[in-house]
C-alpha cells in the first residue's frame, strides 16, 4: 500500500515558544523526522554588538520569559571573568539563591501544569484541576513562592532587575528574606509530597544510551561553577567547552543543532543528567527523597524527568530555606571594576538543561561579540533521535495517536523554544 | 453575558515572559479560567480551537513576512484585541535591528543566512492591525492583566494607569535615584506599571513600561547630561526595550545626530 499519509500537530502544545515536528514514512518506514523550529529570529548575539556590557544581564533575559534568571546568570559570569572580576562569597550565595528561585517556578510548572497533564490524560494543568484540585493548587502555591523568592531577590519574576555585572544592585533586607522562611517550610514539605506523587505515575518503557551532559561541581549540585561533564566520561573545563561542543545550523531550523565533538553526535542535558552525575551533591532533604522513592540512577528513561524535577525541587527548596535562614545583609553588593579589553566564557545550570555564553569587550565597555548556547538547541539533535527510536514501535497507530505520543515524548524535555529561537508542528508526511 | 467569552492567545515574535505572567497569576489562574473558555492557548493547553474569540491577548512583534500575515487572520477572528508586552506594543529589544542591517545580523548570528526568512524590521501589532487595547510592559503586569480581564468579562472598557513612573516612587517613599545619586533614570518619562521596582533597587528606570503619553523625554536627555551623563551612554537607555516607541526613538535618533554634528 502506498496511500499518502499526512498527520499534523500545528503547534506544539504546553512548551514555552513555537515549533513543528515533520515526519516522513514511505512504504511504512520511517525516512526522516525534522524537528522544526520555527520561531522567528531575534538575533540577539546581533543585537547585543556595540551594546554597553551593564545591559548584557537585562538584554539577555529577554531572551525567555521562563528562564530569564539562566541567561543573567550565564552572562554576569562569563563577563565578569573578561573583566577580571572576582565576586563575594556573599553574593556567590546570593546567585545561587536566585537559581533556587527559577528552578522552582520552572520545575513547579512544567509538573504540574505542562508535564503531568500527560500522564493523566488531561490537555492541560487546568482542566487537570477539576479532577485533582489539591495536586494542581499545591503545584501552583509551590510556583508562587518561587516566584516570591524571584520577586525579593531580583525586584520581579519574570525579567529580574537586581542583578548586576559584579553582583547585585542591592543587597535585600533582612526582613525582606524572614517573611519567605515560612512560606519556605511549608514548600519544602510540599515539594517531598509533590515529588512522591509524581513517582507514582505510570512512565512509558522507553530507555536509551544517552551521552547525558551537565556542570559538575566537586562540592555542590552545579548553579553556577563547575567542569562540564558528560556520562561517557568527557570531562572538561569551560574555557574548553567550544571545543567538545559544536553548534551546527541546519535548513529546518531556526535554533542551531549543537553536536559533540569529534564525533558528532546528539548528546542530552537537563535534570536527568544532572541527577545522574551529582546526585551525591544534593540537599539531603532531596537524597532522602529520592532514597525514599527508589529512584535509581544512573536513569535513562527520559519520561522519568518529571521525577528528577521533583527532586531538585526538594533540593531547591531545602538550600534556598537554608540561605534565606543563614543571611545576614552585606557590602559592597557588587564588586567595581574598570573597563578593559577581554573575553569571557561561563556555563551555568538553566531548569532545562546547561546553557553557555562567551562574550567579548573592548576598552570602552562595549560588546564586541557574543555567543549564546542554550539548553534546548543542545537537546534539539537528542530529541529528534528520540523520535527516530521510538516512532518505528508505533507506526501502526492512528496518525492522532502517533502526533499526541510524539509531542508527549518531546515534553519530557521541557523545551524552551523562544530560547532556541519557534518549535512544534507535528507533520507526518506518508507514502 | 450568557455564554462564557472565547479567550485566544497568539505568540509572535517575543520571549513568551508576557503569556507567561497569566499562569503567574497563581492566586486568580483557577478562577480566570473559570471566567472565561480557553480556547486557543497552546502554551497552557493542548486544547486548540478554531475562531472566532471575543479576545485575543497578543503577544510579540512582527519579524517574518508569514507573521504580517498570520496577524491579520487574528484580527478577522478577534472581537478585541489587546496586545500585551513591549514587543506588541513598540516592536521589543529585537527592533534594534531597524536601526542596524537586518542582513548582515542574519549573517552574525546563522552559519547558512539563506535556511531565515526575517523582515528587515520588528514592529508593533497596531503598524499591521487595529489594536483595541494596549497593556504596557517588558513583561507586562500580571495584577494588570487579571484586572484588564476582570474588566472585559463585566462588559467593562479597561483602564490602566498612565502617570509616570516617577509618581510611583513618590508615593513609596523611595528616595530619588537622579537627585539622591546622580543616577540616569527614565521615571519622570515611562509609564506606570511595574510598581517603580528598579529605584527601590538603587537602579534607575529603563524604560520597561514604554513613553508616557505626552511626556518630554528630549528634556530629560538634556538634564541627564546635564548631569554628566555623556549622550553615548544615554541613546542605549532611550533605544532599548521600548526604545522604537515613538517618543524614545525621536530622542534617541536626536541626540545621535547632534553627536554626528558635533563630530
Amino acid at each position: 500500500m502506498s496511500a499518502s499519509r499526512t498527520i499534523r500537530v500545528e503547534i506544539l502544545s504546553r512548551v514555552e515558544g513555537e515549533g513543528a515536528l515533520h515526519i516522513h514514512t514511505e512504504n511504512g518506514r520511517l525516512e526522516q523526522v525534522q524537528l522544526q523550529i520555527y520561531e522567528p529570529p531575534r538575533l540577539f548575539e546581533a543585537l547585543l554588538r556595540g551594546r554597553p556590557l551593564e545591559e548584557v544581564p537585562d538584554i539577555t533575559a529577554r531572551i525567555c520569559g521562563i528562564c530569564p534568571v539562566a541567561y543573567q546568570m550565564s552572562s554576569v559570569h562569563a563577563l565578569e571573568m573578561a573583566l577580571e572580576v572576582t565576586i563575594s562569597p556573599e553574593i556567590r550565595q546570593l546567585r545561587r539563591l536566585l537559581y533556587c528561585g527559577e528552578w522552582i517556578e520552572s520545575h513547579a510548572l512544567h509538573m504540574h501544569l505542562l508535564h503531568a497533564p500527560d500522564f493523566l490524560g488531561y490537555e492541560s494543568g487546568i482542566a487537570m484541576a477539576a479532577d485533582h484540585p489539591d495536586a494542581v493548587n499545591r503545584g501552583l502555591r509551590l510556583k508562587k513562592h518561587g516566584n516570591q523568592l524571584l520577586e525579593v531577590l531580583g525586584g520581579r519574576a519574570i525579567h529580574p532587575i537586581n542583578v548586576a555585572v559584579g553582583g547585585f544592585y542591592r543587597a535585600p533586607r533582612r526582613e525582606e528574606f524572614a517573611r519567605l522562611i515560612p512560606d519556605f517550610e511549608w514548600g519544602l514539605q510540599a515539594a517531598i509530597e509533590a515529588t512522591r506523587w509524581v513517582a507514582g505515575l505510570e512512565f512509558p518503557d522507553f530507555e536509551r544510551d544517552y551521552d547525558m551532559v551537565a556542570l559538575v561541581h566537586p562540592d555542590e549540585y552545579a548553579f553556577n561553577e563547575g567542569r562540564v561533564v558528560s556520562t561517557r566520561g568527557r570531562d572538561v573545563a569551560v574555557l574548553d567547552y567550544e571545543e567538545h561542543y559544536d553548534e551546527v545550523h541546519v535548513a529546518h531550523s531556526t535554533a542551531l543543532h549543537s553536536e559533540t565533538l569529534p564525533e558528532r553526535r546528539c548528546y542530552h542535558v537537563g535534570p536527568l543528567a544532572r541527577l545522574n552525575l551529582s546526585r551525591d551533591r544534593l540537599f539531603p532533604e532531596a537524597r532522602r527523597v529520592a532514597d525514599e522513592i527508589g529512584f535509581e540512577t544512573p536513569c535513562w528513561n527520559p519520561y522519568r524527568s518529571i521525577v528528577a524535577r521533583g527532586i531538585e525541587l526538594v533540593h531547591a527548596y531545602a538550600e534556598a530555606l537554608s540561605i534565606l535562614c543563614d543571611y545576614r545583609p552585606f557590602t559592597p553588593s557588587r564588586i567595581a571594576y574598570e573597563y578593559r579589553e577581554g573575553e569571557g566564557c561561563a556555563a551555568t545550570e538553566a531548569p532545562r538543561g546547561l546553557i553557555y555564553h562567551r562574550y567579548q569587550v573592548d576598552a570602552e565597555g562595549k560588546v564586541q561579540f557574543a555567543k549564546i548556547v542554550p539548553p534546548t538547541s543542545q537537546n534539539q539533535k537528542q530529541i529528534e533521535d528520540d523520535l527516530r527510536a521510538w516512532l518505528p514501535g508505533v507506526l501502526d497507530r492512528p496518525d492522532k495517536e502517533v502526533a499526541r505520543m510524539s509531542e508527549e515524548l518531546v515534553r519530557n524535555y521541557d523545551p524552551c523554544i523562544s530560547c532556541s529561537t519557534h518549535f512544534l508542528k507535528v507533520v507526518r508526511h506518508a507514502r | 453575558m450568557s455564554a462564557k467569552p472565547r479567550l485566544g492567545v497568539f505568540k509572535f515574535a517575543s520571549c513568551d515572559g508576557c503569556q507567561l505572567s497569566l499562569l503567574d497569576a497563581e492566586d486568580e489562574l483557577l478562577a480566570v479560567a473559570g471566567a472565561v473558555d480557553i480556547a486557543f492557548f497552546p502554551e497552557a493547553s493542548s486544547r486548540m480551537e478554531p475562531g472566532p474569540y471575543d479576545v485575543a491577548l497578543v503577544e510579540g512583534s512582527i519579524t517574518t513576512a508569514h507573521d504580517a500575515e498570520r496577524i491579520h487572520e487574528v484580527r478577522r477572528e478577534s472581537k478585541f484585541l489587546m496586545t500585551i508586552g513591549a514587543c506588541a506594543t513598540a516592536g521589543g529589544i529585537q527592533a534594534l535591528r531597524n536601526w542596524g542591517d537586518s542582513e548582515e545580523f542574519v549573517r552574525a548570528v546563522y552559519a547558512h543566512p539563506e535556511y531565515i526568512q526575517t523582515l528587515a524590521t520588528s514592529t508593533a501589532i497596531a503598524d499591521h492591525v487595529k489594536v483595541d487595547f494596549e497593556l504596557r510592559g517588558c513583561p507586562i503586569n500580571h495584577h494588570q492583566l487579571v484586572e484588564v480581564l476582570a474588566s472585559l468579562i463585566a462588559g467593562r472598557k479597561p483602564r490602566t494607569p498612565t502617570h509616570a513612573v516617577c509618581l510611583d516612587c513618590k508615593r513609596k517613599g523611595t528616595v530619588c535615584v537622579t537627585v539622591a545619586q546622580g543616577i540616569a533614570c527614565l521615571g519622570p518619562v515611562t509609564q506606570s506599571g511595574c510598581d517603580a521596582i528598579c529605584p527601590s533597587y538603587d537602579r534607575g528606570c529603563y524604560g520597561c513600561y514604554g513613553p508616557l503619553k505626552q511626556a518630554n523625554p528630549t528634556s530629560l536627555a538634556d538634564h541627564l547630561v546635564q548631569l554628566n551623563h555623556p549622550p553615548a551612554q544615554l541613546v542605549p537607555l532611550f533605544r532599548s526595550f521600548n526604545g522604537y516607541a515613538e517618543e524614545f526613538r525621536g530622542v534617541g535618533d536626536g541626540m545621535e545626530r547632534r553627536m554626528k554634528d558635533e563630530g
